[in-house]
């Protein structure tokens, strides 16, 4: 009994004076970034994948240490956020607004280190949080006004997720799109919309698309997350075209997509810790990344459009870098756009 | 009006037919006398295997099979736990239901690179009349896992109810020890229906990642499983029943998919509800007692009573 105990003491006393030296470890020379995963993997094909990409991309110009934890699951978040603060980082990144309350739980307890996050903005930032947001509404202004463009039976669908905030960013950017098209050829394009109310169901997503292929529709646009993947089944079966959402989706149905609306997450992290190594104070601010940040985008390499209406996209993403064109991003913005713009 | 009519068909097919699987496998499992609460579990495996092999090997009625092996395979943790050591099954059937995800998501990261996404498939499931046919059939153009699935459930209820050896399932579900001094091997009729009902709700995972779309994520089995659970009780323990049961929840399905998206001023929000407000109005009016199998969810014991 008396020896285990000295064991037990000798063992504890072991493992704090341990964790203590990892605690102490910290080289003040380098840059060091840790980034949390949401829940779906490093390979995600999409944001965490895109974010560890501009990382990497970060560690080749200027050799900072960079490393991820990934999250198995919601629990994960708060002590993975914790656990990266262990080695004293410059900043933690959290990817996804789905860790945005473990963020500030972690964050306030951490005052030296700073914090970032995707995809999110905070009412109130703390001192040491940074918001990054994207300008969804510009990409899918592009692909609506690439759909115009290339419909042939002057109908196009849209497929939402659910009516949110973020949500309306895509759907006013990509109605706005498709009616500059209609307005620029002197035509009436339908856009059919429809909203899945579910971020899972690929079942009912394809049911929508089946639907809107059925009736006319030759190319449907989407951002309704995993469940989007029926969209571009859909398309798939019904020999139509689909637009991709967030990453290049090409991969999915290489004859089927037109082409996707990108958030270039890899940009933003990259950029975002760049201007926070070279010292420029980036907490307590939300930062908004468009196209003239090339946050968002459309692929350079779409097999399936004509390379006419890609050059005409781009007069139009070079309009709306220079500020003459101000993509709408909520119904109340919509119906200007629609008045100011499209009607003159 | 035609292609509404044709399209409600279409889209309550693809939405049931997974379901389908899964009641079919929990209606002989619970008339074998398990409870079997883990199809869940049990779809998400199969749909994560049916999406791998079908990826890997280009075959994808490989990728059925082995989804339901898979399926099977799982069940016969439920099999074990609840014939042979007579646990509760309610418990085993949880148990399923959570290792069922967190097994397919690990070996998710194991074959894809760490991914919780697999790659699309090369080929997928055939549908009944090809690829892209003209006019009206393109909106009847189901999956064959749809023609599938309406066979098995014909096969089920002329085994069930028409030769001995679905006497024997239904009366070693019924009253065991009775089935048991007539010679009836109780715990073997339990694993082969146990095992039977993995293998189908396998294929019904399959029947999601392999034939509505061509990979598996983490998200590919949403409640599907619970659905068909439901299935099971509302269709009250007949293989056609529950069949009948996924049906109408596809149906529901449907309407939402027809009518939301403004074709009815009604939002969008209210029109999402409808399957489920159609469930419990169905359920409350028209669906008397349900008559349980007596010995659903008893283990067994031999000699005591």
């Amino acid at each position: 009994m008396k020896i285990s105990r000295t064991l037990l003491a000798s063992i504890l006393a072991a493992s704090m004076a341990l964790g203590g030296c990892a605690m102490d470890e910290k080289d003040d020379d380098t840059y060091q970034v840790v980034m949390v995963t949401d829940t779906g993997g490093i390979n995600d094909q999409s944001f965490n994948q895109t974010s560890w990409k501009g990382l990497q991309d970060f560690h080749n110009k200027n050799g900072a240490i960079v490393r991820y934890l990934e999250s198995k699951q919601a629990s994960d978040f708060t002590t993975n956020l914790d656990r990266a603060t262990d080695t004293y980082p410059d900043i933690v990144w959290g990817i996804g607004f789905s860790l945005a309350d473990s963020l500030l739980q972690v964050a306030a307890m951490n005052p030296d280190i700073n914090f970032a996050i995707v995809d999110q903005a905070f009412d109130e930032t703390p001192q040491n949080v940074t918001g990054v947001v994207f300008k969804a509404e510009e990409s899918s202004f592009l692909v609506g006004y690439i759909a115009g463009l290339s419909t042939k039976t002057d109908k196009v669908g849209y497929v939402g997720a659910m009516k949110t905030f973020v949500n309306d960013q895509f759907e006013y950017g990509f109605l706005a799109g498709v009616a500059y098209a209609a307005a620029e050829l002197g035509k009436e394009i339908e856009v059919q919309e429809q909203f899945t109310e579910s971020y899972s169901d690929v079942a009912k997503a394809k049911g929508i698309a089946n639907k809107m292929f059925a009736n006319g529709c030759d190319i449907v646009f989407h951002s309704a997350g995993g469940a989007g993947f029926g969209v571009i089944e859909s398309a798939k079966e019904n020999n139509q075209f689909a637009i991709g959402v967030d990453t290049d989706q090409s991969y999915l149905a290489p004859d089927n997509v037109l082409t996707s609306g990108l958030k270039n997450v890899d940009v933003a992290v990259e950029s975002i810790s760049d201007m926070d190594r070279q010292g420029e104070e980036i907490g307590g601010k939300t930062f908004s990344y468009g196209l003239k940040e090339n946050g968002v985008g459309i692929p350079e390499n779409n097999p399936n459009m004509d390379p006419e209406v890609y050059k005409k996209a781009m007069a139009i993403q070079d309009q709306i870098i220079n500020g003459e064109l101000v993509i709408p991003s909520t119904e109340e913005t919509y119906n200007e756009f629609i008045t100011n713009v499209i009607q003159k | 009006m035609l292609n509404t009519i044709t399209l409600i068909i279409g889209i309550t097919m693809m939405y049931a037919t997974p379901m389908a699987f899964a009641a079919l496998g929990g209606v002989i499992s619970e008339l074998s006398g398990v409870t079997n609460i883990g199809m869940e579990g049990m779809m998400t495996i199969g749909a994560f295997v049916g999406a791998s092999v079908g990826y890997f090997s280009g075959n994808p009625w490989l990728g059925v099979i082995c989804a339901g092996l898979s399926g099977g395979a799982l069940a016969l943790f439920h099999a074990i736990a609840s014939i042979e050591f007579h646990a509760d099954q309610t418990v085993s059937g949880v148990a399923l239901n959570l290792i069922g995800p967190a097994v397919a998501l690990f070996l998710c990261r194991q074959a894809f690179d760490g991914s919780a996404v697999t790659q699309p498939v090369e080929n997928k499931l055939p549908k009944l009349f090809g690829p892209n046919p003209d006019g009206i059939l393109g909106n009847l153009n189901v999956d064959m896992m749809v023609v599938i699935a309406l066979i098995l459930v014909l096969i089920a209820w002329f085994i069930l109810y028409h030769t001995k050896w679905g006497l024997r399932i239904r009366a070693v579900g019924e009253n065991p020890a009775a089935a048991d001094t007539l010679g009836v091997n109780v715990k073997l009729v339990r694993y082969i229906c146990v095992i039977l009902s993995g293998f189908l709700a396998g294929m019904g995972g399959a029947a999601v990642t392999l034939s509505i779309v061509a990979q598996f994520s983490q998200t590919s089995i949403a409640g599907q499983g619970y659905m068909a659970l439901a299935a099971v009780i509302f269709g009250r323990w007949l293989p056609h029943g529950a069949y009948l049961a996924c049906l109408l929840f596809g149906f529901a399905q449907a309407l939402t998919v027809v009518l939301g998206g403004g074709a009815v001023a009604i939002p969008t929000q209210i029109i999402a509800m409808l399957p489920y407000l159609m469930t419990i109005l169905i359920l409350v009016l028209f669906v008397g007692k349900s008559n349980a199998p007596k010995a659903d969810g008893v283990p067994y014991i031999k000699g005591r009573r």
